[in-house]
């Protein structure tokens, strides 16, 4: 499952500038690391706007995407 | 969010590394802050700016817009770093605007009060040319991107590479992944990727980027 954004708690360092980004305040921290939290009623990044990835100095935040080709028979 | 203006926090701004604590304290005199909200803009490009700001609290992203609505991000300033230092420096408009992503705590500074700071402290020159410096070199890098270096094509390259067809496990990847491979920054990917979907290539969707013109794609990515 990689419906959040996923966090390598070995290179956080706890800036916290995730936190401040991040539109669907699911990030926050637990322990001194950057933590997602899902929220029942979320459904996740809305957008998938990939921010907490950009501004993070540590490279320590991942929002990963599948590449996949649409196949013709399932086009709408 | 603030507690007045903080020493600590003045020392720890590249301009004023290496400065004693009477010079510091007399910087603190000239300092003020400024707080914004997510999404604020703080600096217009075109407009005059006499202020230099660091960023103390939050992420400020410097960005140029295209006629047609494109941006492109210049930089991202983190704690430490400033923004409207050409401007302040120049005395001409901003080249670029600049808005605050997430809630942000700035340290400002006049530029009659910044520029008597300077000529106060020799050590403060040398620092302003550092950061300066640094920054000639992330532009150069940025425009040799830009110019010379087909980053569509190579994006497209990677997406044919990794592209699944729902039936084999296939790695996922990150636009900063995407990035190191092609040896390019991680905000030309983003806006690779943009490219693409308005070229109607790929779609994307959410967490998934979908290959919608498999043939098309590989053209753009030099496959024949």
């Amino acid at each position: 499952m990689f419906d959040f954004p996923q966090v390598d708690a070995g290179k956080c360092d706890g800036c916290g500038l995730c936190i401040g980004v991040c539109g669907c305040r699911i990030i926050s921290l637990v322990n001194g690391k950057a933590t997602v939290t899902p929220k029942n009623h979320c459904t996740g990044c809305h957008q998938w706007c990939t921010l907490c990835e950009d501004i993070c100095p540590n490279k320590a935040i991942y929002c990963s995407f599948d590449v996949v080709i649409e196949q013709k028979t399932d086009s709408k | 969010m603030s507690m007045g203006i903080q020493l600590d926090l003045i020392k720890s701004i590249p301009y004023f590394t290496g400065l004693e604590q009477p010079e510091l304290e007399n910087i603190k005199k000239h300092v003020f802050e400024k707080k914004a909200v997510r999404g604020e803009i703080l600096a217009f490009e075109g407009e005059p700016a006499d202020t230099l700001f660091f960023v103390v609290e939050g992420v400020v992203k410097v960005f140029k817009t295209s006629a047609d609505g494109k941006e492109q991000i210049l930089q991202i300033i983190r704690p430490g770093d400033s923004f409207n230092d050409v401007p302040v420096f120049t005395g001409d408009v901003s080249l670029a605007s600049a808005e605050a992503m997430s809630d942000v705590l700035l340290y400002s500074l006049k530029k009659n009060d910044l520029t008597a700071i300077i000529g106060e402290n020799p050590r403060v020159s040398l620092n302003v040319i550092h950061v300066l410096s640094e920054r000639v070199q992330r532009l150069v890098s940025l425009v040799e991107d830009l110019s010379f270096r087909h980053v569509t094509g190579r994006v497209a390259k990677v997406l044919l590479e990794y592209a699944g067809d729902g039936a084999d496990e296939k790695p996922r990847l990150t636009q900063q992944e995407m990035a190191a491979m092609i040896g390019t920054a991680r905000e030309m990917v983003g806006r690779s990727l943009k490219t693409l979907e308005e070229e109607g290539t790929i779609r994307m969707e959410r967490n998934r980027v979908i290959i919608t013109d498999q043939e098309t794609l590989r053209e753009v990515a030099g496959i024949t």
